[in-house]
């Protein structure tokens, strides 16, 4: 099967349909495997027990920052190459991706008061990440108030787009500018300055993060393939209560 | 497992993870079901996506 081929929705719901099972069966399996390592991972020698924070807040901030370089292929698919599932998949992939990156936030605030001394400061990457967030629900409202819904994918395409300009000025703003964060850690040249005993429960609980992502993508983008068609069915239907009246 | 004088900052970050990730779940599942059940009652009063007319 050729990959256009996807660009059927039937016979993308069919492959969903399947492979879902075994997606979200594969993504249990991790978290069990991941939390259970992370559970049992040494404290930091600085920040104690607290390091457990990482788990969640490292995935959840790369998934945040996934979830907008999807939009923003999927908004190059709508508005260049009219893909009929581009803006199914930009869609569906805001909400996940405003959570993540919601979480992010959150788990960060959360870990700083006890390392930091303080839930927010104003520094480049917490700024920045916050502004994926704004930008995130710019996204949803364009989509949420849109009368028409084609009007508000372009829209919304375009947002994510221009919004993608954000995406290395997260990943650089610990080098650019002076920030409380601490630099890249994970994938940096020289390799990981993360001991290999808290490394490896944090790369486990981000592959199963990802999966989490794919398995909650792959259900939104098939619950909004079946409300399209229900808007369609409606139209239908309306029309020919208005022909069956004329 | 002992989560240190920092436990309640631990725990809170958790719960919040374990909720927003139990709402996106909730989201798509009942979605799912209310776009089928949709679909299921148009199908039922003859209304397709073509224009088939009834039937």
């Amino acid at each position: 099967m050729a990959v256009i081929d996807l660009a059927n929705p039937t016979r993308f719901l069919n492959i969903v349909n399947r492979v879902l099972p075994w997606l979200a069966a594969i993504t249990i399996v991790l978290f069990a495997v991941g939390l259970y390592r992370a559970m049992n991972a040494p404290d930091d020698y600085q920040q104690g027990a607290t390091v457990k924070i990482m788990f969640l807040h490292v995935p959840a901030a790369w998934l945040g920052m996934f979830g907008w370089a999807l939009m923003s292929v999927a908004a190059l698919g709508t508005l260049v190459w009219r893909h009929p599932l581009a803006d199914v998949a930009g869609k569906a992939a805001a909400p996940i991706g405003a959570a993540f990156t919601f979480i992010c936030l959150v788990t960060g605030s959360l870990w700083g008061r006890p390392t930091w001394g303080t839930y927010w400061v104003w520094d480049a990457r917490l700024t920045s990440m916050l502004v994926l967030l704004l930008l995130y629900l710019g996204v949803l409202a364009l989509y949420w108030t849109a009368e028409e819904p084609g009007r508000g994918a372009r829209a919304a395409a375009i947002l994510a787009l221009v919004g993608a300009v954000n995406l290395p000025i997260i990943k650089f703003s610990v080098d650019w500018w002076n920030t409380l964060h601490q630099p890249a850690s994970v994938f940096r040249m020289g390799g990981s300055t993360i001991a290999p005993a808290i490394l490896t429960p944090l790369l486990i609980m981000a592959l199963a993060f990802t999966m989490l992502f794919v398995v909650l993508h792959l259900a939104a983008m098939r619950n909004e393939i079946l409300r399209r068609r229900v808007r369609t069915m409606r139209l239908m239907q309306a029309r020919e209560l208005a022909e069956a009246g004329a | 497992m002992n989560l240190g004088p920092h436990a309640d900052f631990i725990v809170a970050a958790y719960a919040v993870t374990v909720f927003v990730v139990a709402a996106l779940l909730a989201w798509v599942v009942l979605d799912y079901s209310a776009q089928r059940r949709i679909l299921g009652d148009l199908e039922e009063r003859g209304i397709t996506r073509r224009s088939q007319g009834k039937g």
